[in-house]
């Protein structure tokens, strides 16, 4: 019968101690893993997409198709 | 104490009380009435040690096995030690803590309802609702789908750039 008495107090600041530097780590990898596996591609991708864009062609083709109620088909 | 009684089924037995295991000395098992004013035995994991011991009103052996205990224990044979354990105790651990059937019956509830509820289901497709609207129909699909790919839907990432616009065909 001599156990020694056991830890009473702090124990929540010993978890948040040992814990918060972790999930602040975590987030922060997260957060930047999100950015470049995601965000950059997606506006990447965007760029490349307007960099070859002519709006003239593109609109003449949505004209031709007759999409437009302002502007019918050159045929009409 | 247990009747018989002939009934439309054919005989059954019925018996005065309900067999009250849980928390009545034995003795006092086929009474109707539990009188709560004084301590009572119960097979509780959390009570490791009830108020009473389950056997209250002791018969000429097990008084002389009490007696028997008040003396050395290392002279108790095993049969010894168990009736004493069963004097003072109705249900060991284990015992308490078996496990039932019961989740087999559970689980075949759940089943028998779930299919009950797909029935209920199926008929209200066919007895409920109306008929489907006229631009669920492939044509219209077809239709609306030309007239996505002609507005150019989601260029970048999306539909359109399913389409090959040269070929005239999905990629």
């Amino acid at each position: 019968m001599s156990l020694p008495k056991p830890v009473m107090r702090g124990l929540l600041g010993k978890r948040l101690r040992f814990h918060l530097p972790i999930a602040f780590t975590l987030s922060v990898i997260a957060a930047v893993a999100f950015k470049y596996a995601v965000t950059e591609p997606r506006k990447q991708a965007y760029a490349d997409f307007y960099k070859q864009y002519d709006a003239m062609k593109e609109f003449s083709a949505m004209r031709e198709a007759g999409v437009f109620e302002s502007v019918r088909p050159s045929g009409e | 104490m247990i009747r018989t009684r002939r009934g439309k089924f054919g005989t059954c037995v019925i018996r005065d009380s309900a067999h009250v295991a849980s928390s009545v000395p034995d003795e006092l098992v086929h009474v109707d009435v539990l009188d709560c004013s004084v301590p009572q035995y119960n097979n509780r994991l959390d009570t490791p040690l009830p108020d009473v011991p389950f056997v209250r009103n002791l018969g000429a052996d097990q008084k002389k096995l009490k007696e028997k205990e008040k003396g050395a224990w290392t002279s108790l044979s095993k049969e010894e030690k168990l009736a004493l354990y069963r004097l003072s105790f109705e249900l060991t651990y284990p015992e308490m803590k078996r496990g039932s059937g019961e989740w087999k019956t559970v689980l075949g509830g759940i089943f028998f309802f779930l299919g009950f509820t797909g029935l209920l289901v199926w008929w209200q497709r066919f007895s409920v609702f109306g008929d489907v609207p006229h631009t669920l129909s492939p044509e219209w699909v077809e239709q609306q789908t030309q007239r996505m790919l002609d507005m150019r839907v989601n260029p970048v990432h999306g539909f359109s750039t399913k389409w090959d616009y040269e070929k005239k065909q999905w990629k």
